[in-house]
C-alpha cells in the first residue's frame, strides 16, 4: 500500500451491473436489520463497506449468496434473481466467492484438498485437474509450499490466504470479504491485504466489509457507510474521507481514524 | 556471602532427603501394605472355604448342571455341563447386546438429530425424552416393561393382534416369518454377492471420478444391487410366499418366531435408556462443528447432501465415536441386569451356577473376566480410532 | 443523499412475526417440517388423551385394593395406602420420624449448598456434623433414642444413605487413585491403573454380588458385617474408580505452569497438591462429579438384586401382596417420578454450575 495505486481513478466500471439491490429489507424476527437497501455494483467495481457493529453490513453481503434470506425487495446477481429457487441459488453461489472473518477452512482436509473440494464436487472436474488448479492458486497467494499441510498447522494469516485461494478456485465473478482481517494478529494483516490488492489489480469485482481504511483509500472505487440498516453515505474514497457529508459519518470516521 | 564448606564437589545428600530413595521406599511400603492386605484376605478365604467344604478351582465346570435355561441359541439341556450352560448365557448376552447396540444407535441418532431440528415440536419432544429417560434408573425401566408384559398383556387366548401376523401376549411376542425354503439360502448368497459387487463398484466409481470428474450415483445403484439381487433370486424361485404363522394351539402359540417377554423387556429397557445418552452424544457431536464450516461449504456451492457428507459428518464423527463406544459398552454392562427379570444372560446363568455349586469366587471371577474382556477390547478400539482420526495441529 | 427519516416504520411481513410468524418459522418452514408437525400432532392426539383419562379421570386415589380393581383407570392407591412402607421399609412405625428427620437434614444441607457463596469451611463442618447426626438418628442407641438395627433400615433413607455416603467416602479414595495414576512411581501407578480399569470394566452388579457372597469369606470366622455395610463398600469402591477418572481429567487440564510455579516456590508434593493443584482441578470437574452423583443415586436401585430393601424393593414388596398385585405400572410410575425429580434437580444444578463456571473464565 506504499505505492500510489491509482486504480480508483480509472473508470473501469462498466455499465452492466454485477449486483443489484432494489429496496431490500430484512428482519431478524422484529429487528429491522436491513432497511431499504438500494445498491448497484458494476462489473470490476470495488466497494468497501464500513460502519459500526450491528449496522447490517455483514448481513448485506451475506444476502448476496443467500447465507441470509431477505424478506422484501429484490437482489439480482449477474442477471439472476435471488429467490427461493434452488437452481438460481446454486448458480449464484458458483459465481460468488466468500472469505470469512474466521477463515472456516475444513480442518480434516489438507490445504490442497480444501481448495480442490469445490471444483471436484460442484464443477465435476477430474481430481488431477482440480489439484493442478489448486496449486496454481496456492502459488498466487504465495503459500504453495504448505500444500500438503493441514489448516491447524498454519498461522492465521496463512489460513486466510488459503481461504482466499479456495474461493478463487471456483472462478468466481465476484468476491465478498466479511471482515477478512479482523481476526488476525496485527503482523499478519498486511500479507492478506497484499493478496487482496493483487486481486484488485487483476480486475476482480470485490465487496469488502472492513475497518482497514488504508486499503479502502488505495483500492476502492466507492466507500459506503452503513448505520442502523441503511446506507447513509457513499462516495469515492477522497470525497468520503475528506468531505464526509453526514454527522453520523463524521462521527464514525473520527472514531476509527485516530 | 556464605562460605561453602565442600567446594570440591556436590554435597552428599542424606538418604532420607534423596527423592529417588524416598520414592522407592514409598512404593515398597505401599506394595507391602497391599500385599499384606491381600494375604490377610486370601488366607481367611481359604480357611472359610475349607470349613464349608467347598473345593477351589474350575473343576466344577465339567459337572452336570441339572438346571434348565429358558432360552438358548444352541441346544442345551439340564444334562449338559456348567461350562456349556455358561456358554449359553454368554451367547444370550451377545445376542441382546448386539441387537441392542444396533437399535440404540439408530434410535439415538434419530432422537439426537430431532433435538437439533428447526421444528420446535420435534425438538421439544426429543428434549423431554432425553431428560426423562436419562433420569430414571435403568433397573426401574426394566421392571416397568417386564410388568407391562405380564400384567397388562392378555393371556395367549386373547392375544393382541396389532398388525398382520403379530401376536402379543403375556407369554411373549409371536411373529409371522417366511417358512423355511431353499430359496432363502440363495437369497442370502445373493445378498453377500451384492455387497461384494457394491464394494468393488465404489472403488471403481471413485477412481473414475478422480480421473474424469464424473459423478457416479454409487449410493442409489448400490442400494438397488443389495436389495435387487436377493429380490431377483426370490423371483427366480417362483416367489415362494408361504409364511409360517403362529397358531394358537393348546396353551400357547406354535410356529412362527417367538420372542420371550424377558428378552423384549430387557431389550426395550436397554435401548430406550441408552438411546437417550446416545442422543446427547450425537447432538454434541453435530454441534461441535462450527456454523462457519457449513457456511463455507455452502458458499463454495456444495449441495446440502454433500455439505453433510464431506464437511460436517467427518468432523462430527470424530467427536461422536469415542463417547458412543463408551455408551455401547455401558449397554453391554447393563445387560447384566437381566438377572433381575429372569432373562438367562451370562450373569444370570453364573448366578445360578454359584448358588448350586457354592463356587462363588470362581463364579464372580468369571463374570468379571468376561466383562473385562469386553471393556478392554472397547478401550483398545477407542484408542486406535482416536489416534487414527486425530486432527493434525501445530 | 440521506434517506428521509421514515414517518411510517415498516413492519416485517405479517407472515413473519407474532404467533403466525413463530408457527411458520418453527413448525411449518418447508414441506418436510410441515408434514413432520402434522404427523407428530396426530400421534400426540392419539396418545395423550387416553393416557390422561387413565391417569386422572378414571383413577382411584385412596381406596382399597379391591375397589381399585373395579376402577377402569390407574390405581394410585397402591402408593397412597402404602407410602409409609414404601418410603421407610421395615423401620419401626412409631420411630419413622427419625429417618424422616434425617432426610430433612440432608435436603436442608443440599439446598443450602446450592449457593456457591456458601462454600466455606463452616459448611464442611456442617456437613460432617449433619452426616453424623443422620447416622445417629437412624441407628439410635444414644440420647434416649431406641436402637434400630440396620437390617430394618429401608426405603428412601436407605437409597439416599447409600448414595450420599457412597460418594462422600469414594471422593477421597478417587482423588488418591487419580494422583496415583499420574504418579511417576511405577509401583503406585500400576496399582492405580489396575484398580481403575478393573473396576470400570465390570458391571456394578458383579461387585454387589461380590459384596454379598464373597466379602463374608474375606473375614475371619465369627466376624460379620451387615449386608448394608457390605453393599455400601461395593458402591464406594465402584464410584471411586469413576471419580478417579474424572479427577484425572481435571489434573490433566491444569497447565504445567501451575505445577512449575508451586515447585519453584519450594512446595512439597503434598502441599503442592493440597494448596495449588487440587483446589483448582476439583473445581473444574464439579459438573462431571455431580453427574457421577446422579449415577450413584440411580445405581443404588441395583441393591434390589441382593435383596436390600431400598426404595425399589419396598415397592416390589408391596406389589407382591395379593391385595395390590397387578398394579406395577402405577407403582413404578410414581417411583420413577421420585427418581426423576431427584436426578433432574441434580442435573439442572450441574448445568447451572457449568454455565457459571465457564462464565467466570
Amino acid at each position: 500500500m506504499n505505492e500510489e495505486i491509482s486504480m480508483n481513478t480509472e473508470s473501469k466500471v462498466s455499465d452492466k451491473a454485477m449486483i443489484e439491490f432494489i429496496d431490500v429489507h430484512k428482519w431478524f424476527v422484529e429487528f429491522h436489520v436491513l432497511q431499504g437497501i438500494d445498491l448497484t455494483v458494476g462489473k470490476q467495481e470495488r466497494i468497501v463497506i464500513c460502519g459500526p457493529s450491528g449496522s447490517g453490513k455483514s448481513t448485506l453481503i451475506r444476502c448476496i449468496n443467500r447465507l441470509e434470506e431477505h424478506q422484501r425487495g429484490r437482489i439480482i446477481v449477474d442477471g439472476i434473481e435471488l429467490t427461493n429457487n434452488i437452481k438460481n441459488i446454486e448458480k449464484i453461489r458458483a459465481e460468488v466467492g466468500m472469505v470469512f472473518q474466521h477463515f472456516n477452512l475444513f480442518p480434516h482436509l489438507t490445504i490442497v484438498e480444501n481448495l480442490a473440494l469445490g471444483p471436484l464436487w460442484v464443477r465435476k472436474v477430474p481430481k488431477k485437474e482440480a489439484e493442478e488448479t489448486a496449486m496454481v492458486y496456492l502459488e498466487k497467494v504465495h503459500i504453495a509450499e504448505q500444500a500438503r499441510k493441514y489448516p491447524g498447522q498454519l498461522s492465521g494469516g496463512q489460513q486466510q490466504r488459503v481461504a482466499i485461494a479456495r474461493s478463487l478456485c471456483m472462478n468466481p465473478k465476484v468476491m465478498l470479504f466479511d471482515e477478512p482481517t479482523s481476526a488476525l494478529d496485527p503482523e499478519m494483516i498486511k500479507e492478506v491485504l497484499d493478496v487482496m490488492i493483487e486481486l484488485a489489480r487483476e480486475g476482480m469485482t470485490m465487496i469488502v466489509v472492513t475497518h482497514e481504511m488504508g486499503f479502502a483509500k488505495s483500492v476502492a472505487h466507492r466507500v459506503l457507510f452503513m448505520d442502523f440498516g441503511k446506507i447513509v453515505e457513499g462516495n469515492t474514497p477522497e470525497e468520503f474521507f475528506e468531505h464526509p457529508q453526514h454527522e453520523r459519518t463524521k462521527l464514525f470516521l473520527s472514531q476509527i481514524l485516530h | 556471602m556464605r562460605g561453602f564448606k565442600d567446594s570440591a564437589g556436590p554435597q552428599k545428600v542424606p538418604l532420607w532427603f534423596n527423592p529417588k530413595v524416598r520414592a522407592i521406599l514409598f512404593q515398597f511400603m505401599t506394595l507391602g501394605m497391599v500385599g499384606l492386605l491381600a494375604y490377610y484376605l486370601i488366607s481367611n478365604t481359604l480357611i472359610n472355604l475349607e470349613r464349608q467344604n467347598i473345593a477351589s478351582g474350575f473343576g466344577f465346570l465339567h459337572k452336570e448342571s441339572s438346571f434348565e435355561i429358558g432360552e438358548s441359541l444352541i441346544p442345551y439341556s439340564a444334562a449338559n455341563t456348567y461350562a456349556r450352560g455358561l456358554l449359553v448365557g454368554a451367547l444370550n448376552t451377545i445376542k441382546v447386546a448386539f441387537i441392542g447396540v444396533v437399535i440404540t444407535i439408530i434410535l439415538g441418532t434419530f432422537i439426537g438429530v430431532a433435538r437439533l431440528s428447526t421444528n420446535w415440536l420435534l425438538s421439544k419432544l426429543a428434549a423431554i425424552y432425553i431428560e426423562v429417560m436419562q433420569d430414571i434408573p435403568i433397573l426401574l425401566q426394566l421392571f416397568f416393561w417386564y410388568a407391562i408384559f405380564y400384567e397388562t398383556l392378555p393371556s395367549p387366548e386373547q392375544a393382541l393382534n396389532p398388525g398382520a401376523g403379530i401376536y402379543m401376549s403375556n407369554r411373549g411376542v409371536a411373529f409371522t416369518i417366511p417358512e423355511g425354503h431353499p430359496a432363502h439360502k440363495y437369497m442370502l448368497l445373493a445378498f453377500l454377492v451384492g455387497c461384494v459387487i457394491v464394494y468393488v463398484m465404489r472403488r471403481w466409481a471413485r477412481k473414475r471420478q478422480e480421473k474424469t470428474g464424473q459423478f457416479f450415483p454409487t449410493f442409489r445403484v448400490g442400494i438397488a444391487i443389495i436389495f435387487g439381487l436377493p429380490f431377483i433370486t426370490w423371483l427366480a424361485f417362483g416367489t415362494p410366499m408361504k409364511m409360517d404363522a403362529p397358531k394358537f394351539i393348546g396353551f400357547n402359540f406354535q410356529g412362527g418366531l417367538m420372542v420371550s417377554p424377558e428378552f423384549i423387556a430387557l431389550l426395550m429397557g436397554l435401548v430406550l435408556y441408552t438411546a437417550a445418552f446416545v442422543a446427547e452424544v450425537v447432538r454434541a457431536g453435530i454441534q461441535s462443528v462450527s456454523k462457519g464450516q457449513r457456511e463455507a461449504a455452502m458458499a463454495i456451492g456444495l449441495r446440502p447432501a454433500l455439505v453433510l457428507n464431506l464437511v460436517i459428518l467427518p468432523q462430527a464423527l470424530r467427536v461422536i465415536v469415542p463417547p458412543l463406544t463408551s455408551q455401547m459398552l455401558n449397554l453391554t454392562k447393563n445387560s447384566s441386569l437381566a438377572v433381575a427379570i429372569g432373562y438367562p444372560d451370562f450373569v444370570s446363568v453364573a448366578n445360578t451356577t454359584i448358588n448350586q455349586t457354592g463356587q462363588s469366587i470362581e463364579g464372580v471371577a468369571l463374570i468379571m473376566a468376561v466383562y473385562l474382556f469386553f471393556s478392554l477390547s472397547t478401550s483398545a478400539f477407542m484408542n486406535w480410532y482416536n489416534k487414527r482420526v486425530a486432527l493434525v495441529e501445530r | 443523499m440521506e434517506q428521509a427519516v421514515q414517518a411510517e416504520k415498516l413492519r416485517p411481513p405479517v407472515t413473519h412475526i407474532g404467533v403466525i410468524g413463530w408457527a411458520r418459522h418453527n413448525l411449518f418452514n418447508g414441506v418436510f417440517n410441515s408434514i413432520l408437525t402434522i404427523v407428530t400432532l396426530f400421534f400426540l392426539w392419539k396418545v395423550v388423551p387416553p393416557v390422561f383419562r387413565w391417569a386422572f379421570i378414571d383413577s382411584a386415589w385412596h381406596t382399597t385394593g379391591q375397589a381399585c380393581r373395579q376402577a377402569a383407570g390407574a390405581c394410585w392407591s397402591v402408593i397412597s395406602m402404602n407410602y409409609r412402607f414404601i418410603l421407610f421399609g421395615f423401620y419401626p412405625y412409631e420411630q419413622q420420624w427419625r429417618p424422616f428427620l434425617a432426610m430433612m437434614i440432608l435436603f436442608g444441607l443440599l439446598f443450602y449448598s446450592r449457593d456457591r457463596t456458601h462454600w466455606k469451611k463452616p459448611l464442611a463442618y456442617a456437613w460432617i456434623i449433619g452426616l453424623f447426626t443422620m447416622g445417629l438418628l437412624m441407628k439410635g442407641g444414644l440420647f434416649g433414642l431406641k436402637p434400630v438395627e440396620s437390617t430394618q433400615w429401608g426405603g428412601l433413607p436407605l437409597t439416599l444413605l447409600l448414595a450420599v455416603f457412597g460418594l462422600t467416602a469414594a471422593y477421597p479414595l478417587g482423588v488418591i487413585l487419580a494422583l496415583g495414576r499420574r504418579s511417576k512411581m511405577p509401583g503406585v501407578k500400576v496399582l492405580s491403573i489396575v484398580y481403575i480399569e478393573l473396576i470400570r470394566g465390570v458391571p456394578l452388579i458383579s461387585l454387589l454380588f461380590m459384596s454379598a457372597i464373597i466379602f463374608p469369606l474375606f473375614l475371619p470366622e465369627g466376624v460379620t458385617f451387615n449386608k448394608i455395610l457390605r453393599a455400601q463398600a461395593a458402591i464406594i469402591l465402584f464410584t471411586a474408580a469413576y471419580i478417579a477418572e474424572v479427577v484425572r481429567g481435571g489434573l490433566q487440564a491444569m497447565s504445567r505452569g501451575q505445577y512449575e510455579a508451586a515447585e519453584s516456590i519450594g512446595l512439597s508434593y503434598y502441599l503442592t497438591m493440597r494448596l495449588v493443584i487440587l483446589p483448582q482441578a476439583l473445581k473444574i470437574v464439579i459438573p462431571p462429579t455431580v453427574s457421577i452423583l446422579i449415577s450413584a443415586f440411580k445405581d443404588t436401585s441395583l441393591v434390589v438384586i441382593i435383596a436390600l430393601f431400598d426404595l425399589l424393593k419396598t415397592t416390589q414388596s408391596v406389589l407382591s401382596n395379593p391385595e395390590w398385585m397387578g398394579f406395577s405400572r402405577e407403582a413404578y410410575v410414581v417411583i420413577a417420578i421420585l427418581y426423576f425429580l431427584g436426578c433432574f434437580s441434580m442435573s439442572n444444578y450441574s448445568r447451572m454450575l457449568e454455565r457459571e463456571l465457564s462464565k467466570r473464565d
